[in-house]
């Protein structure tokens, strides 16, 4: 067998010397081809034609909109493609640009079943090449464009230089195309409605039906007696969202909302074994909608990702080198250029002879996340400061192309034995290791362009992985974690060098979804250092929370990013992105040092507009309460119970006198606040101390 | 860490010629700036002057790794070649043996390679000389050393050792904990 002859005369790029095509004869023959091939019509049989005839006839019969989606949906070249040969078409189509949420593999659903091929790919199209070549040729060539985009490799430009043939043959493709799915939808369309006709009779049905009722005592007693019946809880979790969802028409008469919730926490720990401390947290941060979908796609495991390598390979020459493993893979998406998704596969994934010459990583998509939030450049000074297993620091080190240099740190020994062996298979030279506690940083070395700080956290966002945590977290680990994430993210921005030309980022992250180890923890470091979030340059994803419950954060968290299993399939994650712009750290008198406060935010309400309402009032004890202010003012993360304390020493008397003056105050107390919440819009600039910290304090005690 | 002494040096180039020759010279004169081994807790490093700099400032007792570990000396003074040199060797080698794919996960599991399994030799290795194995398709699969010249590997019968396994990356699973 020789090469076969490719009109597009396209040189293959694939690995190797023997596997590269070379440019030639495809060339020389092309000066002897007629010039003009778009204007003579392919021959066809007569069956072609006879179907095309009738498909014409069909088409003609169509209404104009419904031709034009499937035009659009027609882009993709039939069901024997592979996945990714639709997406890039999805985008030559130019409707979908950039990251988006609605990438296929995002859905849960989808990433589990999928069919494997049917035969070896390569085979179904060489079969069918003499029939309709340029058409063929062309599908196999989307599918390389899927793969082809890595970092360097250019797929645009690919797409620039279609010849002519190749255009011509693509419409040829896409009118088929679409007149092929026009007459499908057709023949579809009125069974569906009919199928639709009879759900909603059924569902009308249901509603009919008896309603959902609360268990009496007798029946919690006896079911307390008896081992829990899985089945029976789960109709009632439904039953139970269901009227909680619509409460004022399906709630019981003279029953709370309360006994509900109640009710539902106690089912959703015990169906899913999670500790009661752990379903309250995770019923605060979801709503009704989501929480089941959450914990639910919490039992089932994520889909395998792996990231090439690109100091050693190219995506597109990796996943072909493991395909002809037997594994079934796919791109990650679009906002990944070097991700791939394994469905399945017949050897072990990570013990592949690529896997061990270095030319892939396992990762979770989830972990390439902060890195591109990172986006490191050549050339600089970075610092992971808990790097283990190390897939972090690889990826920075692929970005910079081993330029640069990367202190990877973590605390723990043994964990970095993992890490020099990752590093070392994966061809990573410009590292240095070290165990070091983080929070000593800045001390041990400082004046990193950028830091990336994967924080220590309780896990939450991977209970897939490690379901103990369902059973084994309360609320003392997170406030553990939480205390232990401000300690490293004060020495993360620390240990930046503000003045850097092209950095000064701190990327911090955490694979938790607790408001605790992540808003709260940003929003602290933001008041005590020299810090403003930006965005993280991820397209998807949701916003972190500005306010969450009774806490008040400031309003800049909205540019973090929260991922969830339930929408974005992959494990529960945050990542903050923050640009620091003065290396002066804010003085804060040393005698108070700020203490952990947890949950009392609402005293902190009450206290905070007195201390804004002081200086209006009048009377003999001005300076007495002046200083009142000044030591509230200085305090940040003060204990509520403190302030009030030294309120009351400075002035007992006038007690009651005050309170008066603060009802009378309210409305010039909240435009201060509203003049303070403008200032903070734009943290840029520096302000003296006083003045900032009294001007951050407002925004949180007036929601 | 420290600069390795005059001995060190020998007993490190001595090793390392055997499978890149004179190509060793290009291993230590490099156009893309200075680089230099340094020996830490026994290990040898190949890195260069910039992150020297930079590892210069962590605690010797907190340092754990840095660039790329070429080996280690052993307590009787000898040096001994890890796999993660592997990534410099390969390009530089001067001989190579191919391995057919049947054959590439027996020698990734630690084992020789036999004749059967042997893809394709250098012209003219001679015996006991090192060689870098690579897979069929030119991924760097290990080294060792050749235990029949190119002359007489065409003789043996199918089942005769070509190659002596020296270490393969296998080991990335298998030592992992001694890596380094």
């Amino acid at each position: 067998m020789g090469r076969k002859l490719d009109p597009a005369g396209k040189a293959r790029r694939g690995p190797g010397r023997k596997a590269r095509k070379q440019r030639g004869a495809e060339q020389e023959l092309r000066r002897f081809l007629p010039p003009d091939p778009e204007d003579s019509p392919r021959k066809l049989s007569s069956h072609v034609r006879r179907r095309a005839a009738k498909r014409r006839i069909k088409s003609a019969r169509l209404p104009a909109g419904k031709t034009t989606l499937a035009l659009r949906e027609s882009a993709a070249p039939g069901e024997s493609l592979p996945k990714g040969a639709k997406k890039q078409a999805a985008l030559q189509d130019g409707r979908l640009g950039g990251f988006s949420d609605i990438s296929t593999w995002l859905t849960p659903s989808s990433a589990e079943k999928r069919p494997r091929p049917k035969e070896s790919e390569q085979d179904a199209f060489s079969g069918s090449e003499e029939l309709e070549g340029p058409r063929e040729s062309d599908g196999e060539d989307g599918s390389d464009d899927g793969m082809v985009d890595d970092y360097g490799a250019l797929s645009s430009g690919d797409e620039e230089e279609l010849l002519p043939i190749e255009q011509a043959a693509q419409k040829q493709k896409e009118q088929d195309m679409s007149e092929e799915e026009s007459e499908e939808e057709e023949e579809e369309e009125e069974p569906r409605k009919h199928d639709e006709a009879q759900e909603t009779d059924l569902q009308l049905n249901v509603e009919a039906g008896e309603r959902f009722l609360l268990p009496s005592g007798q029946e919690v007693e006896k079911e307390a007696a008896e081992p829990p019946d899985l089945q029976l809880i789960h109709q009632r979790i439904k039953d139970n969202i269901e009227v909680l969802q619509d409460f004022g028409t399906k709630r019981e008469e003279g029953r709370s909302r309360q006994e509900y919730l109640t009710l539902l926490r106690q089912d959703l720990a015990a169906y899913y074994s999670y500790s009661d401390f752990l379903i309250g947290k995770v019923m605060e941060l979801f709503s009704l909608s989501e929480l089941v979908d959450f914990l639910e796609s919490n039992e089932v495991s994520r889909p395998v990702t792996l990231r090439t390598n690109t100091l050693k390979t190219r995506r597109r020459d990796l996943a072909q080198a493991l395909i002809n493993r037997g594994v079934n893979l796919d791109p990650l998406g679009k906002w990944s250029k070097t991700g791939l998704v394994v469905y399945d596969s017949s050897v072990p994934i990570g013990a592949t002879p690529e896997y061990l010459a270095g030319q892939y990583m396992l990762q979770g998509a989830s972990s390439l996340l902060p890195v591109m939030a990172l986006a490191p450049q050549e050339n600089e000074r970075i610092l992971d400061m808990c790097c283990a297993p190390g897939g972090k620091t690889s990826y920075i080190a692929q970005l910079m192309k081993n330029t640069g240099l990367i202190l990877a740190n973590d605390s723990n020994e043994e964990r970095l034995r993992s890490v020099v062996g990752n590093l070392h298979r994966l061809g990573v030279t410009n590292t240095v290791v070290s165990h070091c506690d983080g929070r000593q940083f800045p001390k041990v070395l400082g004046g990193f362009d950028r830091v990336l700080l994967d924080a220590p956290c309780s896990g939450t966002g991977v209970i897939s992985k490690d379901p103990t945590i369902k059973a084994n977290k309360d609320e003392k680990d997170i406030l553990r974690c939480a205390h232990l994430q401000k300690e490293l993210i004060l020495s993360a921005i620390d240990s930046v060098n503000a003045a850097s030309e092209t950095g000064g980022y701190i990327v911090y992250c955490t694979c938790s979804v607790m408001v605790e180890e992540n808003e709260w923890v940003v929003d602290y470091a933001l008041k005590k250092r020299n810090v403003r979030l930006v965005p993280t340059g991820l397209d998807f994803g949701k916003e972190g929370f500005a306010r969450f419950r009774e806490r008040r954060f400031h309003p800049s968290l909205k540019s973090t990013r929260r991922f969830y299993p339930h929408t974005h399939n992959m494990d529960g994650f945050f990542v903050a992105k923050l640009k620091k712009f003065s290396n002066a750290i804010p003085k804060v008198p040393q005698d108070e040092e700020p203490t952990e406060e947890p949950g009392v935010p609402s005293a902190r309400e009450e206290s905070a507009p007195v201390a804004a309402a002081v200086p209006l009032s009048t009377g003999g004890k001005q300076e007495e309460r002046l200083q009142g202010v000044k030591k509230q003012a200085a305090k940040r993360g003060f204990s509520a119970l403190t302030a009030a304390k030294t309120e009351l020493r400075g002035e007992s008397k006038v007690k009651k006198q005050k309170k008066r003056v603060l009802v009378v105050q309210r409305g010039s107390f909240q435009a201060q606040s509203r003049l303070a919440k403008a200032s903070w819009s734009s943290p840029g600039g520096r302000r003296t101390q006083a003045v900032s910290s009294r001007q951050r304090r407002a925004p949180q005690s007036c929601p | 860490m420290r600069p390795l002494t005059e001995e060190e040096t020998r007993a490190l180039f001595e090793k390392l010629a055997r499978y890149v020759g004179e190509n060793l010279q290009l291993l230590v004169d490099r156009p893309d700036g200075a680089y230099c081994f340094r020996l830490h807790k026994d290990r040898v490093y190949y890195l260069s002057e910039r992150i020297l700099k930079l590892a210069t400032n962590i605690p010797r007792e907190n340092l754990v790794a840095l660039g790329t570990c070429f080996g280690k000396f052993t307590k009787t003074q000898k040096f001994r070649l890890h796999i993660t040199a592997l990534d410099y060797l390969a390009p530089y080698a001067k001989y190579k043996v191919w391995v057919k794919p049947g054959a590439e996960q027996s020698f990734l599991y630690g084992n020789h390679i036999l004749k059967s399994g042997l893809g394709r030799i250098t012209e003219s290795t001679a015996q006991y000389q090192g060689v870098v194995v690579y897979s069929m398709a030119d991924v760097p699969l290990g080294f060792g050393v050749a235990a029949k010249s190119t002359q007489e590997c065409r003789k043996v019968d199918p089942m005769a050792i070509v190659v002596f396994h020296q270490a393969d990356i296998g080991e990335y699973i298998r030592h992992e904990e001694t890596l380094t």
